[in-house]
């Protein structure tokens, strides 16, 4: 008997699941998707070049500091960076004496405890202390955003798709949504009941189109560079988001640098592993 | 156990042979992987990957115990741990991110591995048992694999939890309180957290015990071959070392050589953008994904959306997925062809290379945007999953006409018969 029916359990089994699935085609179809404009008129990153893409790339000084000052002057109003120090800086070229005007002069100052009452206060930053955020607590910072939360900055270039050239073309992303076309359609005449709700701004780099944060870069010039580069907005937006990167990948050249010797060490050590595997096997047919 | 023409351990130094009387651990060694374990001279170079997923088990348990010296298991600190080990712990980085990538490199080799034993038949009699304990390596595996990418604390381990925990609570009627119990709560929290930590440092061991016994169930019968024709004499082994030393030591470098390539000039790659946001139990990721070598797994969970027979489909989807890999379990008896190697088996060949194609296809579909299109191509592909194993296979091995064996091993190197003494 079982000599019979153990051979038949495995197809058995398996006939089952075909119908299983059999059943779930014809008897559950899944509806098709819903036409959104999330969907067609969503924008793919610029395609923005960064000094330190590539297995030799390696950060731009210059630009990180340009970057750090339009993060300073800007985005820091509303958009936290905790897992930053200022003494961090002096990977990117700052001297000591900077960063601790940096830090001593940084808009909001460090959480302490006043030594007198135990009362919680604020003293003025030093090198060794995180940048300090623009806000208290969550409760705080969506108070002033109109119920929106600014992520915290350190690591945002990699918590994105596209990562900073992601960033740089929403900043400098913003449109119009009456006027805006992609691929020669128009927004309003495929989706005209698409609208940006109030307090929302159209930006068709975002995920659904419509962002809480206003346009954060107006003008260009909005910055003055010390180096006397030209602050346009997608030189502000590029640097910007490069200083990102940095803040989320301080040890990216280190990382580089290593791989490398790494690497050559390793084809040698296996050129030298192939020969020893010619050299023991010879003559022997495999 | 070996071949009767093995060579006999013999230390020469009076020290070793002192070791010997006492404690012949050299002399374990020397049988298991020296020169006292003749090996098929033929084995090509698929067959360096069982001693390639040895090598990525040692690189992860080493790189393992020293993220857990940094690293502090507690939902408050955890990700913002893992950050300190990312910038202010020296070389902290490389570690992280060997040990990240590291899991991705083990089960690139462990599915070749896998599909290695598929197409030569290496889960046939008398190898049953090393297949077996490959099966539940395999499941250690992916049990350790989830509860790791859990403990970063990110986005993607905290919905991946919820989740991947929420398969239980499909089970009829226990399934909430089997889950709750998992979880320690009602959703993955510290408790949950603190138990997969625990587990993600013990299970690697674990994994270690059952290769031990994967290896000493090898070494019963001796390593399979590509023509799958047994060992007939002397003629047709090596002695492990130097042979596969060598070659081993090679294909260990080129290995290196990948893994390199990943974690110096690509680490976070096969990663998810979302792990770089702390978990956040008030905010769904847009779509929550598992790491990729779940993916084809996935895939078929999601492909069973019909309550078929009056049963869930959410149940049907989890019942496919675990039996999935539990099938396995069977194969050696499933398939009741004795041919082992694909190379004779001209039907098995082809539905093995379709086989491969379709796990590819799930892995692709896994990750894909739910659309009509890729739920019915899921369906598709998780049907002939099934049937591949439970239907194709019994069947073949009933009609499949095998082509003529080699008499031999070194028949088969040499293209003629062996003369008396090779």
């Amino acid at each position: 008997m079982l000599r019979f029916f153990a051979p038949l359990i495995a197809p058995l089994v398996g006939l089952l699941f075909v119908c299983a699935l059999l059943y779930a085609v014809i008897a559950a179809p899944s509806a098709p998707a819903a036409h959104l404009a999330s969907e067609e008129f969503h924008l793919p990153p610029k395609d923005i070049h960064y000094s330190f893409e590539g297995p030799l790339g390696k950060y731009d000084n210059q630009q990180l500091q340009r970057g750090f000052q339009v993060y300073k002057e800007v985005c820091s109003a509303c958009h936290s960076m905790r897992l930053v120090a200022f003494r961090d800086l002096e990977e990117i070229g700052f001297s000591k004496p900077e960063v601790k005007a940096l830090a001593k002069g940084w808009a909001t100052e460090t959480p302490s405890v006043n030594p007198d009452t135990g009362e919680p206060a604020t003293r003025k930053s030093l090198p060794s202390d995180f940048i300090p955020g623009p806000y208290a607590n969550e409760t705080a910072a969506r108070a002033a955003n109109n119920n929106a939360l600014p992520p915290d900055m350190s690591l945002l270039a990699k918590a994105r798709e596209g990562g900073p050239a992601y960033i740089a073309s929403l900043v400098t992303g913003y449109a119009d949504a009456k006027t805006f076309t992609k691929d020669g359609k128009s927004l309003m005449k495929e989706f005209p009941d698409f609208n940006t709700p109030t307090g929302l701004h159209f930006n068709p780099y975002f995920a659904n189109l419509n962002i809480a944060m206003p346009p954060p870069l107006s003008a260009d010039g909005q910055v003055t560079y010390a180096d006397g580069t030209k602050a346009t907005k997608l030189q502000m937006a590029t640097d910007v988001s490069a200083f990102l990167m940095w803040a989320a990948e301080p040890k990216l050249e280190n990382r580089h640098r290593t791989g490398l010797a790494v690497l050559a060490y390793l084809v040698i050590a296996t050129l030298l592993a192939f020969g020893a595997y010619r050299n023991i096997w010879h003559g022997k047919k495999h | 156990m070996s071949f009767p023409w093995a060579e006999h351990y013999a230390p020469k130094h009076p020290l070793m042979r002192y070791l010997d009387e006492k404690l012949p651990l050299p002399r374990l060694v020397y049988n298991a992987v020296g020169a006292g374990y003749p090996v098929p001279r033929n084995l090509n170079y698929f067959w360096n990957f069982g001693v390639l997923a040895g090598a990525a088990l040692a690189i992860q348990i080493i790189t393992g115990v020293i993220l857990a010296m940094h690293y502090a298991a507690n939902g408050t600190v955890a990700f913002d741990s893992v950050e300190h080990i990312m910038r202010d712990v020296n070389s902290g980085w490389l570690i992280r991110y060997a040990h990240a990538n590291g899991a991705s490199m083990f089960f690139i080799v462990v599915y070749t591995h896998i599909f290695r034993g598929l197409y030569y038949g290496s889960y046939k009699a008398p190898r049953e048992m090393v297949w077996l304990l490959g099966v539940v390596i395999f499941l250690l595996m992916m049990a350790t694999a989830f509860m790791g990418y859990v403990l970063p604390w990110g986005q993607m381990s905290f919905w991946g939890a919820q989740v991947i925990t929420g398969f239980f609570s499909a089970i009829p009627v226990v399934g909430d309180p089997i889950r709750m119990w998992l979880l320690g709560g009602f959703a993955p929290d510290n408790d949950a957290l603190n138990r997969f930590f625990s587990l993600h440092y013990l299970l690697p061991f674990v994994i270690a015990a059952v290769i031990v016994l994967h290896i000493w169930a090898l070494h019963i019968p001796g390593s399979n071959n590509p023509t799958g024709v047994d060992v007939k004499g002397p003629q047709d082994t090596v002695p492990f070392h130097p042979y596969y030393t060598a070659k081993d030591g090679m294909g260990l470098g080129v290995f290196l050589i990948v893994f390199s390539l990943l974690l110096f000039f690509a680490p976070n790659a096969l990663g998810h953008p979302d792990n770089y946001i702390p978990a956040n139990p008030l905010s769904t990721p847009a779509h929550i994904v598992p790491e990729w070598y779940f993916l084809p797994f996935y895939a078929i969970l999601k492909s069973f959306t019909g309550n078929f027979l009056g049963i869930a489909a959410k149940l049907w989807g989890v019942m496919a997925m675990f039996g999935s890999i539990l099938l396995l379990f069977f194969l050696p008896w499933i398939d009741r062809s004795p041919i082992r190697s694909a190379s004779y088996r001209p039907m098995y060949k082809w539905f093995f290379w379709v086989l491969v194609a379709d796990v590819l296809f799930l892995g692709y579909l896994g990750q894909a945007e739910v659309t009509p299109t890729v739920v019915l191509l899921s369906q598709l592909c998780a049907g002939y999953y099934f049937s591949h194993f439970l239907i194709i296979i019994p069947l073949i091995s009933k009609f499949e006409k095998p082509l003529p064996l080699p008499n031999s091993i070194t028949e088969a190197v040499l293209g003629h018969p062996a003369p008396a003494a090779a």
